[in-house]
Order: C-alpha cells, then structure tokens, then sequence
C-alpha cells in the first residue's frame, strides 16, 4: 500500500510527457537534494560545533557556521546551475544498426552565468555521463551518443541532465524526454552479390556476366564489401579503393525480399540493405519490392535512403510512420 | 584527478598546517614539508603514487614518533598531530574525488584546532583565506575544466553571502556552556603564576606580553604602588622551593578597619586555575568563590574561558589581627640547618633587642646598602644554602630572590611572614581607560605578621629597584639587559608617541574582539539580546528568530541571484517581433496564439498582398536569429532596423 503510494507520489511529482521543441528548464522542472557528501558535510559540521562548544571555541563557532552557511549557499548555486537553460533536440542522422546514434542537443544559455560541469545520462542504459559546460550567451550543440543495437526507430527516450556543481553536496536534476528518434538501418551483410538475371518477369535472356565484367576503380565508401576493396591498388600506394562491375546504363534491378536466400527475416533484411548499398554504389537504378509494397526502380541518395528507411521499417508495425 | 586539483589541494594543506608549525615537533613539520614536496614532485613527474605497504609502514613509524614525542596518543596535543601527519600521508595516496572529500573534511579540522592557541584577529583573517583557498579547490574537484579566475569569483561569492549568514547563526545560536566532557589537562595556555617557587633555579625570568588580565577601575585608580593583585601564598620552605603547604585551613580572614574603597572590573584571560586576582584587600567579588584563610579569592572551578567579575578592594585594612597560634608557627617554619650565615644575620638584628617593626626596618636597610641588584638574568644558585649564596655572594636576582630571601630573614628573627605572588602594576591604556595586566608583571613579595597590626605587606623588591613597582620591570632592569625583554614590555619604558598610539589602540580592538567575539557566551548573549529589545528570550525564541532570519537573508540572496534568470526579460530579437506583432494586431491581424511567425507571415500575406515581401523576410529573419544555432551580430542589427522601418 505505501510503496503504491509512493509510487502514485513519484509519478506525480516527476510527472513527464513526451515534448518536441524547445524545453525551458523552469523552477518547476529541477529538482534538488543532498548528496551522501553533503550528508557527510553535516555529520562533520555536527562534530564541529561539539567541539566548539566543550573547548568554548569563539572562532570554531565561526569556521562552522561558514562552512554550514557555505552548504547551504551552495544549494542556490547548484540550482542556478541549470535554471532557465534552453534545450531543443535538433536531430539525429540514421546510423546502421550496431553503431552511435548521436543525438544532437542544444542547450542555450541566454544568460550572462556560464554553467559548469552539466552531465547527461540517458535513463534507460547505464552509461557514464556526458558530462561539459555551456559557456554564457551561447548556444551550446552537444551531440549525445546512444547506442544503436536494433532497426527501426531509436527514441532518444528519457534523459536525466543533472549537476552537483560548485561543492558536490546538492545534486540538481531535471528529465528531459524529447520526441527525437533516430533511424537505424538493419546492419548490412558484409558481402553478397546483386541478384542480377533472377528478375522473375523473364522478359528476354540478359547477358548476365555484366556482373563479373570490370568497370575500374573508385574511392571506398563506408558500408562497400570487403572482398570487392581493391587491395593490389592499395598495396600499390594508391589508397582504398573499390572495383566497379558494370552493367548497362539504365538497366533496371528489382530487389526483392523473395530472391533472398536466407531463412530467419533480419538476415534477408540485413541482405536487402547490402544489395541496396551495392546497387547505388554501382550506379544502378534499382526498386526494392517487399511484401508490404514497392519502390519503384531510381538511383541517388534520398532514394538509398527511402529504401534503406524502408527496410528498417519492414514488419515493425508499431512503428510504420515517423 | 587533474595536475592543478592536486596543487591547488597542495597550496591549501599548506596554508592550513602553516600556522601548526610553532608548536609542532621539528620532526613531524619537516616529515610533513617532506610528505608534501614528494607529492608535488610524483605529481610534476607523473611517477606512480607510493606502494600501500610503504605508507602504513609511514604510519607506524610517526604512531611510534607521536608516542615519544608526547609520551602519549591521547590528549591534545598529541590528538593534533596525529590529525596533521594523518592528512599529510592521506595526501600521498590520493586517487579519487571521495579522498579529496576526506581530506577537504580533515583540513576543515584542523584549522578549528589551530584555535586552541590563538583566536586573535589576525588568525581569524587567516582562516578566511585559508577557507578561500580551500573552497576554491574544492569547486576544481567537481568542475575540472573552470579557470582560475571563475572559480576564485564563486568561492569568493560563496564565502561573501556566508558571511552574513553567520553573523545571525553567531548572535542567535543558543549558546551552551561547555564543557561537555572533562577537558584534557592541557587544554588551556597556563598562566606565568605557577603556585610553587624556586629562586636561583631559573638563570633566567621568562618574560610574556601575552595579557593575563585587563581591568577598568569604577572610580580613580589607585596608585601604581597600591596595585598588588594576589596570588598563591606560599608558607612552606624546604631551602630551595617555595609551596602553599597546608591549604585544607578554612578559617575566615578578619578585617578589621576598612578604608579607601576601590570599585573596578576585571576581564580574566583563562588559565585553568581557580585563581581570581583582586587587589589586597578583598571585599566582595561578583561571581561564585571563596576566600582562603591566607586572603586569596578562589573560583568554584577552573577559569577555563574568558571570565568578567566585579570586584571591590580596600586598599587600607587590618588583616587578622588575632591569628591563630599553629598559624604562627607555620609562618615561622625554616628548615633548621640550612643558610647558617642568613640566621646569625637575622640574629644581629634581634640582639639589639630591637622590635618586630625595627627588625624589619632593618632588613630592608640591608638589602639597599649591600649593593643589591635587581636584573633579570641572575647567576643559578645550585647549592644547599641558596639564600646564604643569594645574601653574601651573588647579590642578584629578581622579585622572587628578594621576597624570598626576606621571608627567610623574617622567620629567623622570630618575625611570622610569608611569600605572596600576584601581580603588579600593569600597564594604562589610556585611550580605552582601562589597565592592562601582562604576564611579565607577575611578582612576588612578603608579608609579615605585626601584632597590633596584622599582616602587613613589604616588597623587598621596592627597596632594590623602585622603580619595577612605580613603573614596570622595563624601568627597573639595567639599560645591558632591555634586548631581552618582549617588545611590548620594552616599549612601555620609552616610546614614541605615535607607535604607542597605535599600540593602545590596537589593544583596544583586541579588547573588544575578546569582549564580543571571543567572550560570547550565555551571559553576554543574553545580555546583548536584552539590549536590542528582544524579550522573553528563550533558546526556543532564539531559535526561531535565528532560522526566520536565516531564511529571510537566503531568500533575499536568491532573489539577487535567480532575479535576472528569471525575470521576463525578452531578448531584443524577439521584443521587436513582438512590436511587430502588435503594429499588425492594431491593423486588425492579430497573432493566434498557436500560429508560428511563418504561418503568422503568410497569413499576412494573403490579406495584405502590399506587404507580403517585407514580413515574410521579416518572419525568416525571426525565425533565424531566434531559432538558428549561430548568434549572428551583423543580421539581428539588420532584423531590428528593417522591423523598425516597417509601416503599416
């Protein structure tokens, strides 16, 4: 009974919703209460003025009540240390799963007061702090880094930004829950090939060996195979380049989560988005056919990345729309 | 742990062991200047810290210095030391933020136990900059990339705000009277009076300025040659230390034909002994005592704090003139073999059938035609027969070989005396008005018993050297021997007017620091509070008044502090959007609440085509320099200026 009391209690004092924009770290966001080091302060100060008073100790009095004075002083400053900051979560760019999603946050300081030492934690994971100052009349961008281990949208969720700044005996808190998320594509397979001549409309016999013909080399980019990295041009000093196969111009490739050989679904995905990769590496106009819909056939870097968002996003319903 | 947290922790485990190293042994501020230039240099060189086996093997070794040193682990001084080599060795194994706590923590003790030997005003402004120094690298521990300059501006802000704070706490605290607990025997500075005597043991009289006492005289003050302020009274002579000896005697003092009243006011420096000192002789005090047979006045306990009392003296007086017969004989007590020369002298003066009166004349005529000096570094006396020695040989000494030698001569003419010690003189403070009694004014002189007369004083020591008792012990030493007297007590003699000025005043100060600060305890608190009108007072109402306070001021300090945080001060970029707004909104377009400067902007646009250009530029301008990451100077003087120029 009292724990669900307390339970009802916390969830109505740190009462939270879900904001987009910016947050304004108002009185009525920050909390404050002492830290097992201002606890210690205390037993300290305590021992203090018993000594002080056994030995009547005029100046003892004094050193104490400073030092108390002091404390509790502080707790003003640790408070103003966050007071009236601007947050707004800008945004984050899509990262493949298994990397950094780094979320870009900006704190504003409108005042003439330079705050110190602001940590961020995110609530869920158990991450050390980032931890940095935001100078006076500026506007800070800190890029948290939160680890992306599965497709589909990564919510930055809830983060705790605190600060024990200038003594360490109050720690000063606020949540922040921004609607920020960021994309994450499956993680690509290291290498496997485009499903070049298993188009299943059969219309005509293509020369399939396009695919073995050598076409040149251009400058690796993140995300190409390692067995096609030119490694005789690199041992030659000419640095990391990739071979290019060619095909013709123009030619069209459907990718189709069907023509995947692979059994488990993250594991097709996860070829879906290497074969993605490759196609707009080479240049190709490629469409991506899944069963919940098609992308029709087109090259360039919004189009790799539909397609991409679109592969991350298969079979996760609860996340179908931005 | 950052190289400048460690020197900053560095400068301030100095600063606040500094003011120790007086009173250590030599061994533990050399070990502790050792310990704290090791870690200076491990931490400029980057060498690892100290194995953990070398450090508890350091700490054995200053356990077992402490124990031969001080021949103890227990007590002050011992406690103190213990504390300071603890946080010089803490240092050296430095490695998180919670150590730096520990020894923050530590440091703080220490600097209260540098107020068991002195709470001046000097080391009060001491202890501020220590604690400045310390809070600033306290502030570097959680905020390790703050300069120098920012972080010295909040600890000063810091220990500003504090200051008024604890003016309130100081005032209104409810004082309790210590002690708590039975104090350590050495708790408290002793006086330069002790209550036994050895004349010609001591090659040298050891001179302090420390004060033992002031005092205000309620009407004209007597004169300097009346001052006698009583201590001890030693009756018992081995033939070489003087004692008390039997003080178990309780019989009330007589006096008889009182005269010359003197009303005064004494503030007593503490020096844990019983003893009160007041003129010879006297008549009431104004706190708890008692009065000895041998007429000294006796506190119920020790006077280990700053003590006020009232007192009056009556300068001419009869004292005991019945005293009773074992009284007599112990005023009469020599031991029997010792100083042959000194009781066949004695007996001279007896043979001419002289009376007691006579015979003291005598003696004193004696001592000033014999070629007696007066000096402050007599010649030691070591053998059996030191008065003979002191009489007919050496013939120098100070207060303590007079009055001791006289006592002696007395009692070998059959003439019932004793040795007094006190103090004499002292010096005037003319600007406050008050005199200041020094411990180099501690003295000692006789007292005879005259039958019809009582107890009479004579010091022996007015015969040699006038002038120790019209003046002070500066006057009366020879011009070789002022070097080796204190400053203050050489100064008294000659100075110059304006250094004298200074040094009165100075006292003063120091007078009213003592009164006030030092001397706050229940009594003057209570009296203060009365003073200020407050009624009732109770350590309830104290309290009260004393957290509503606290709390008012901290609330005045956050409103200054929080006030332009907070205030709805929009920035100029904004304040000119809004003005703009305004302008549209009495042409008839307000802004919707929910609508954003672009959807506000098209709007505007849709209904004044004239001005859709310039406020749909206008809107992008806001919404850049409001919402844009990059403070551009140049574009917000360009937005207000077009904002301004706009005409609706």
């Amino acid at each position: 009974m009292i724990d669900r009391l307390k339970e009802l209690f916390r969830s109505w004092l740190f009462r939270q919703k879900i904001e987009s924009g910016t947050i304004v770290l108002s009185q009525r966001r920050i909390f404050i209460i002492p830290t097992r080091r201002g606890f210690a302060l205390a037993f300290v100060l305590v021992l203090m003025l018993v000594g002080d008073i056994n030995y009547n100790l005029s100046l003892g009095y004094v050193l104490t009540f400073l030092l108390a004075m002091m404390a509790i002083m502080s707790m003003l400053h640790t408070f103003r240390n966050l007071a009236q900051l601007e947050i707004r979560a800008v945004r984050a760019d899509a990262v493949f799963s298994g990397e950094t999603a780094q979320f870009l946050l900006h704190f504003n300081n409108s005042s003439a007061l330079a705050r110190y030492q602001l940590c961020l934690t995110a609530q869920a994971s158990g991450q050390t702090p980032l931890c940095f100052d935001v100078p006076a009349l500026r506007d800070s961008g800190i890029a948290f880094p939160l680890p992306a281990t599965r497709r589909g949208w990564l919510a930055l969720g809830e983060l705790k930004l605190h600060t024990e700044f200038p003594l360490g005996l109050f720690y000063a808190w606020s949540y922040l829950h921004f609607d920020t998320r960021c994309m994450v594509y499956p993680k690509p397979l290291p290498d496997a090939p485009l499903p070049f001549g298993t188009r299943p409309d059969g219309a005509g016999k293509h020369n399939i060996a396009g695919d073995d013909d050598f076409g040149g080399l251009r400058n690796y980019v993140a995300g190409d195979a390692l067995p096609r990295i030119a490694w005789k041009a690199f041992a030659r000093g000419r640095g990391l380049q990739v071979k290019q196969f060619i095909t013709q111009a123009g030619e069209e490739l459907w990718l189709d989560i069907a023509e995947t050989p692979d059994q488990n679904e993250e594991a097709k995905l996860a070829r879906m988005a290497r074969w993605v990769l490759d196609a707009e590496a080479q240049g190709l106009r490629y469409g991506l056919r899944l069963p919940d819909g098609e992308m029709p056939p087109e090259n360039g870097g919004a189009h790799r990345d539909e397609c991409l968002r679109r592969i991350a996003l298969f079979n996760l319903p609860q996340q179908a729309q931005p | 742990m950052s190289k400048s947290v460690i020197y900053g922790l560095l400068l301030s485990i100095l600063m606040v062991i500094a003011p120790h190293a007086n009173h250590l042994p030599a061994w533990v501020s050399s070990l502790c200047v050792a310990l704290l230039l090791w870690r200076s240099y491990l931490t400029h060189s980057g060498n690892p810290l100290p194995k953990h086996w070398l450090l508890t093997l350091l700490t054995f070794a200053c356990l077992g210095g402490i124990a031969i040193s001080f021949h103890t682990l227990f007590g002050r001084e011992a406690a103190v030391t213990l504390l300071i080599l603890m946080v010089a060795l803490k240092f050296m194994e430095l490695r998180t933020a919670r150590d730096v706590m520990v020894l923050i923590y530590l440091s703080c003790f220490i600097v209260i136990t540098n107020f068991f030997y002195s709470q001046s005003i000097p080391t009060a402004l001491y202890m501020l900059a220590t604690l400045l120094a310390v809070v600033t690298t306290w502030i570097h521990l959680y905020a390790q990339n703050i300069a120098l300059k920012p972080r010295l501006r909040i600890a000063t802000a810091l220990l500003l705000q504090a200051i008024p704070l604890t003016l309130i706490l100081f005032v209104l605290f409810p004082r309790i009277q210590g002690p708590l607990w039975g104090l350590p025997q050495d708790a408290f500075a002793s006086s330069g009076l002790d209550d036994r005597m050895s004349p010609g043991s001591l090659s040298r009289l050891s001179l302090s300025d420390a004060v033992a006492f002031r005092v205000s005289y309620a009407g004209k003050p007597p004169a300097r040659e009346q001052m006698y302020w009583r201590g001890p009274v030693l009756w018992q002579f081995d033939g070489r230390t003087w004692i008390p000896g039997n003080t178990a005697y309780s019989v009330a003092p007589q006096f008889t034909e009182l005269d010359q009243a003197i009303d005064y006011t004494v503030t007593l420096e503490p020096h844990n002994k019983t003893w009160l000192f007041m003129l010879d002789m006297p008549n009431k005090i104004s706190v708890p005592s008692s009065l000895t047979h041998d007429f000294q006045v006796l506190s119920k306990t020790p006077v280990n704090s700053r003590l006020r009392y009232e007192a009056r003296s009556h300068l001419v007086s009869h004292a005991n003139l019945r005293e009773a017969n074992w009284q007599i004989q112990r005023a009469l007590q020599l031991p029997p073999t010792l100083n042959p020369k000194a009781l066949q002298l004695a007996a001279t003066w007896r043979d001419n059938g002289a009376n007691d009166a006579a015979v003291v004349r005598s003696a004193l005529a004696y001592l000033n035609q014999q070629g007696f000096q007066y000096t402050l570094e007599p010649p030691l006396l070591p053998g059996a027969n030191s008065i003979d020695d002191f009489l007919f040989t050496s013939k120098k000494g100070f207060c303590e070989h007079y009055a001791s030698a006289f006592v002696f001569l007395m009692r070998a003419a059959h003439i019932p005396a004793r040795v007094v010690t006190g103090y004499q003189g002292g010096e005037f403070n003319y600007i406050g008005n008050y005199y200041i009694v020094r411990q180099s004014d501690a003295h000692a002189w006789a007292e005879v018993w005259l039958s019809g007369q009582g107890w009479v004083r004579v010091d022996p020591t007015a015969v040699i050297a006038p002038a120790r008792v019209q003046t002070n012990v500066a006057a009366a030493v020879p011009a070789s021997e002022t070097a080796a007297l204190p400053f203050i007590t050489r100064m008294t003699s000659n100075p110059p007017a304006w250094l004298s000025n200074l040094r009165l005043n100075w006292d003063i100060l120091g007078f009213r620091w003592n009164q006030w600060v030092l001397g706050y305890n229940t009594e003057r608190q209570f009296a203060f509070l009365t003073s200020l009108g407050m009624e009732n007072i109770t350590w309830q109402n104290m309290s009260i008044i004393m957290t509503t306070g606290i709390w008012l001021v901290i609330g005045l300090f956050a409103l200054f502090m929080l006030r332009h945080l907070f205030a709805n001060q929009p920035d100029k970029v904004q304040a000119a959007w809004l003005g703009l707004c305004r302008k549209l909104a009495k042409s008839g377009l307000p802004r919707a609440a929910h609508e954003g400067a672009q959807d506000y902007a098209a709007r505007i646009a849709a209904a004044r085509p004239e001005l859709a250009d310039t406020i749909r530029d206008l809107a992008a301008r806001y919404s850049a320099l409001r919402y844009g990451a990059v403070r551009d100077e140049q574009a917000q003087r360009e937005f207000l200026q077009r904002a301004a120029a706009l005409k609706i």
